[in-house]
């Protein structure tokens, strides 16, 4: 019995490692933020009332007509330029042709074999390894309307007995970023996949060209994956899961997948070429349409537009507009700082730490201490109250000068906590906290100098050994002479006077 | 080559049109007549020669993204077979009878 | 004074609304009685706009009666429109089942700018279902007649247009062009009619047949009127990315002027001789003398892919046209077929299309449906393409030897209804000469220029110009007029047969 299969099984996933090499494919919507569409001058904005936002382009409507908007096809090469990609000295738009009921014209227009970007790559680190995820092409199209199944007893579409549709969202800009093949990942390409999104989330935040709220769908992953075995360079039969919303389900979803097509293969089947939707809610996919037939999509260029031919001037232009990326940015500090991969993860994994840090350094602090103050007692704080770091309540300003306070011996690191701490609850300026709270280290000689005699006079015999060389054993007179200076002294020269006062 | 009404059949598929078994028949035949009228212009096919998909040729005609007021709803869905709070009813999308 | 509204020119009555000498009104009224007279017989309408129509006439006379300046010279004078054009007042229906009753909420750049420049719409014309036929038999509303012979076709797609015009229905009428359906019709009626220049006028609005090769143009009794109605709708359009953006070539003035003295006229060596009858030939022959006679240079010219062109023409015309037709899908607007809650969204599309489109209609699309599918696109479409561009290398190459091209209009005359129905290859072939200057995106137009003697049906002359060359058609057309009404003693529409219960004077039957 031939061996197509669709199953629910799943193969361990450290066996499917041992066993398969996975080879990636992602395709990336990503919803342009556009004040107009693509093609008509109506609204993108999220959310109107259904079929506010159409006229008789996005429409579809007999005789009408599409005029490009220039500044999607700005956002398609800067989004191309800032992936590597080359940009396109001359491309056209094509039809597509299928019919669907949420697209007005039953094509899309789109970009076929002449897109506006192709040939880049992006390279992404994980926890200090580098991987490549090489870029196939970005290309120029246009969003469909949004259904709604009604009838039947799941509100889904199948069992469904009519559809209701919206076109507010027909016509909206979208780029679709397309990979080439991405192959050694080991055993991490799920990881790789969301990095590469997340890579993308914050590459296309940073050009300003979409929200990229994957909530909304203004980022759309179709997430590609086959295995092959061990030694084997044949590439396998692809599955193609769609419906991938969130970064946690790019990798979850590519994690189940594996998984499941680990589990056919091993028993002798073969992974079906299928679309697969990904369950949210129930972490695993399940099969869509099949593609048995393959799709006939009848590419046209697209008769009812010019083609786009972007200057270099132009292309120029946009690319010394483009703002350093999040990735590139880090990069470059990371190396200005001299930090090593670990302390760049912790601030990786905490919100807008690198700005924060980057703003403190500007600030005057030194890279370090910046960072020691944004990733442990403000990210406590910040987490504590339940905010974003940036809202924690002090500024990179107020962390700079009470490092410099520091620096200059009038705060010791435990007093430096209670003044950012106190900023943080509202009490205002470091210099009045510290004023009005007494926390200044007391940098009195005369009353340190009596405190470090008293405490040898209370303590003979630790005095003793120091005096016979233990100078190690001065640690028990410091704490000492701290705990008489309520925490208020620079515990270095109270050292340098117990060792001057014991010699 | 002869167009049989199994391929008009399969071509009246992918644009979605109902044929009947007369129209197929009748079809195959005068396709198969125009096609190889039509076919002397494949003989270019190999040769190097930029095609143009427009007799005047224009490049990078453009508008600004500017928002123009929309139509009304109303005469948006004025001409639709079927209307349901301000939305186009369409029947089912998936065909059940046919799913596995 | 009746039968001097009817065989007056556009231009004429126009002059007269102005100068407060007849109200566009009563000329209104008057075309719209002869439409109610003769319509039974010809058909050449879908729709009429008797009120509306009469409502835009009020409205111009009461601008000049408030001593207002009058919009354009056409201001008041009415037009037919072929029903591809979106007009909100009249169902827009394309000539075609599917779209039946279907009110568009929005005015093609045409429609607004003649409705901007005072013009009277009087109706909506009878076309080829989608603009796919030569004769207008393809309507999904029953075929139009020829004037000159109701057993005849008048010629298509524009053949509502052509007819209106020749059944003195109207005087001025738009017509659209995209192998042919412009000037094939106008020659097969004795009227006039002008492709111009491809992007010169906008096709927002115009539904779509073949997007890369159709255009909107002027149907008219004379050259001069014609003109006129060319420079109201032509000109740049930002809703249509294929539009021109330059200046519309001065054509009415090229209309009234007419000198071809000096002009190298070219005849094209490929566009004739075998399958030409007789009496074409002969009144070509004889146009060519008189254009000779009138100082104009004759030379002969030669463009060699003209044999691919028709070839050529049927790919990206069906390739383009099953794309565009793709939308007509009973979910949004139009015929839905076959919706009782247990059949599904395509199976509704199936239904819908199997029985709103006609057989032509879906002929093209099967066709082009063929030609882009995978595995034929590049011997199909894409060679077509690159065959488009040989095309228009030779065109290049003919204009460096003659100033304008010119051929007959169509291998026959008018032939009769049902003829050529079921032999679609005969029909395509009368496109020979008319589908090159699509290809190619040249200005064209179709002069009437005589009768064929075997036949007494109208033969045309077609004369195509260079890329925004349009004024040069008007000039041959003008001296052609002129030349040839000087040998007739009038316009040669004076020799068709009265049709019964016509309201001309002189026309009894
Ligand atoms: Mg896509
Ligand atoms: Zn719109």
């Amino acid at each position: 019995m031939s061996s197509e299969y669709s199953t629910d099984e799943l193969m361990d996933y450290d066996e499917v490692m041992r066993r398969f090499d996975v080879v990636l494919g992602l395709e990336v919507h990503v919803e342009l933020n556009t004040r107009s569409k693509m093609w008509c001058g109506c609204s993108t904005e999220f959310g109107a009332e259904p079929n506010t936002h159409t006229c008789p382009v996005c429409l579809g409507l007999p005789g009408s007509l599409p005029v490009v908007n220039k500044k999607a096809v700005e956002a398609a090469i800067r989004i191309g330029l800032s992936l590597g990609c080359s940009i396109a000295p001359w491309c056209r738009f094509a039809r597509k042709q299928y019919f669907y009921p949420d697209m007005p014209k039953n094509y899309q227009v789109s970009q076929y074999d002449e897109p506006i970007a192709f040939d880049g790559e992006v390279t992404l680190e994980l926890d200090g390894e580098r991987y490549v995820v090489p870029i196939e092409r970005a290309h120029m199209e246009e969003d469909a309307g949004k259904s709604v199944h009604m009838g039947g007893s799941t509100g889904r579409i199948q069992g469904s007995d009519y559809s209701l549709m919206d076109y507010n969202r027909a016509g909206v800009p979208l780029i679709e970023i397309v990979t080439k093949p991405i192959f050694g990942t080991g055993t991490r390409g799920p990881e790789v996949a969301r990095a590469y999104m997340a890579f993308l989330r914050d590459m296309v935040r940073a050009l300003g060209v979409s929200e990229a709220r994957m909530e909304q769908g203004n980022l759309r992953c179709d997430a590609n994956v086959s295995l092959m075995p061990k030694g084997s360079t044949q590439l396998g039969t692809r599955s193609e899961t769609k419906n991938v919303n969130s970064l946690r389900s790019v990798e979850a979803a590519l994690r189940y997948e594996i998984c499941r097509q680990g589990a056919v293969l091993a028993a002798g089947g073969r992974v079906k070429q299928e679309t697969r939707m990904w369950n949210e809610t129930g972490e695993f996919t399940t099969s869509g349409r099949s593609k048995e037939q393959a799709e006939d999509y009848r590419y046209l260029p697209e008769p009812d537009l010019v083609p786009v031919a972007p200057s270099r001037e132009w292309v120029e232009e946009l690319r010394a507009s483009l703002p350093e990326l999040p990735a590139a940015k880090a990069a470059r500090l990371r190396k200005e700082w001299g930090f090593s991969e670990l302390e760049m993860r912790d601030i990786h994994g905490s919100e807008g730490a690198l700005d924060l840090i980057e703003a403190t350094v500007a600030a005057g602090a030194d890279p370090a201490s910046a960072r020691k103050w944004w990733i442990t007692e403000l990210a406590r704080q910040a987490n504590e109250a339940g905010v974003p770091l940036a809202e924690v309540g002090v500024s990179a300003e107020q962390v700079a000068r009470v490092q410099r306070l520091v620096d200059a011996g009038s705060l010791n690191d435990r007093l430096a906590r209670t003044v950012l701490a106190a900023v943080a609850a509202g009490q205002g300026e470091p210099e009045v906290i510290i004023e009005r709270r007494g926390l200044a280290i007391v940098s009195d000689e005369g009353a340190l100098a009596a405190a470090v005699a008293a405490a040898i006079e209370a303590n003979p015999g630790v005095a003793e050994k120091i005096r016979g060389g233990k100078v190690q054993a001065a640690g028990a007179l410091i704490g000492a002479v701290m705990k008489q200076m309520h925490g208020k002294a620079d515990a270095a020269r109270v050292r340098e006077l117990v060792l001057e006062q014991l010699s | 080559m002869a167009v049989s009404p199994q391929d008009v059949s399969r071509l009246a598929d992918l644009a979605r049109i109902e044929l009947t078994d007369q129209e197929l028949a009748e079809l195959a035949p005068q396709i198969d007549v125009i096609l190889d009228a039509v076919a002397s212009v494949s003989e270019v096919a190999d040769l190097d020669i930029a095609p143009i998909s427009h007799a005047v040729q224009q490049t990078n005609v453009m508008r600004e993204d500017i928002c123009t007021p929309s139509f009304a709803p109303e005469a948006m869905l004025a001409g639709a077979p079927a209307v349901v709070e301000q939305r186009f009813r369409v029947p089912r999308i998936i065909d059940d009878s046919n799913a596995q | 004074m009746t039968t001097d509204i009817y065989r007056a020119d556009a231009l004429e009555l126009g002059r007269r609304i102005a100068a407060g000498e007849q109200s566009s009104v009563e000329i209104t009224q008057a075309f719209l009685d002869q439409i109610d007279a003769v319509e039974p017989q010809v058909h050449a309408f879908l729709s009429v706009d008797h009120h509306g129509a009469l409502e835009q006439a009020a409205a111009v006379d009461a601008r000049r009666a408030a001593g207002e300046d009058l919009p354009s010279p056409l201001a008041g004078v009415p037009v037919a429109v072929k029903d591809l054009l979106c007009y909100r007042n009249l169902p827009t229906t394309a000539g075609s089942r599917i779209l039946e009753g279907w009110r568009s909420p929005y005015d093609a750049t045409v429609v607004r700018k003649m409705l901007e420049a005072g013009l009277v719409i009087l109706g909506k014309t009878n076309l080829d279902e989608f603009a796919c036929g030569g004769s207008t038999e393809t309507s999904g509303f029953g075929p139009t007649r020829n004037p000159w012979d109701l057993d005849r076709i008048p010629g298509g797609s524009s053949g509502g247009s052509v007819a209106a015009i020749a059944a003195w229905e109207a005087p001025l009428a738009i017509g659209t062009d995209t192998g042919g359906s412009i000037r094939q019709p106008a020659a097969m009626t004795g009227t006039v009619g002008v492709k111009p220049t491809y992007g010169a006028v906008s096709r927002y609005g115009i539904i779509a047949m073949a997007s890369s090769l159709d255009q909107c143009g002027p149907c008219a009794r004379t050259v001069a009127d014609a003109a006129a109605l060319h420079e109201i709708i032509a000109g740049y359009d930002p809703a249509d990315s294929t539009s021109l953006d330059v200046a519309v070539p001065a054509v009415l003035s090229a209309a009234r002027n007419g000198d071809v003295s000096g002009m190298r006229i070219g005849v094209v060596t490929e566009l004739g001789g075998e399958g030409y009858a007789p009496g074409v030939e002969q009144r070509f022959a004889e146009t060519l003398d008189l254009l000779a006679k009138a100082g104009a240079e004759i030379v002969e010219v030669s463009c060699p892919h003209f044999e691919q062109a028709m070839a050529t023409y049927y790919l990206i015309m069906p390739s383009e046209m099953s794309s565009n037709l793709a939308r007509y899908d009973a979910m949004r607007y139009g015929l839905r077929v076959g919706d009782d809650a247990r059949h599904s969204a395509e199976q509704v599309m199936r239904a819908t299309r199997g029985q709103g489109f006609g057989a032509e209609v879906k002929r093209r699309i099967i066709l082009g449906t063929y030609a882009l599918s995978a595995g034929y696109y590049d011997a199909y479409y894409g060679s077509a393409q690159k065959m488009r561009t040989l095309i228009a290398r030779d065109v290049e190459a003919a204009f460096q030897q003659a100033d304008v091209l010119v051929s007959p209009v169509a291998p026959t005359t008018a032939y009769r209804l049902g003829e050529k129905v079921d032999d679609p290859l005969a029909m395509y072939k009368g496109d020979l000469c008319t589908i090159p200057s699509n290809l190619a995106g040249l200005a064209a137009g179709s002069f009437p220029c005589g009768l064929d003697p075997n036949d007494g049906l109208p033969v045309g002359f077609q004369v195509m110009a260079p890329v925004l060359g349009d004024d040069r058609v008007y000039r041959v057309g003008a001296a052609l007029e002129r030349e040839l009404r000087a040998q007739w003693g009038g316009p040669l529409l004076a020799k068709a047969p009265a049709l019964a219960g016509s309201k001309l004077k002189g026309d009894s039957k």
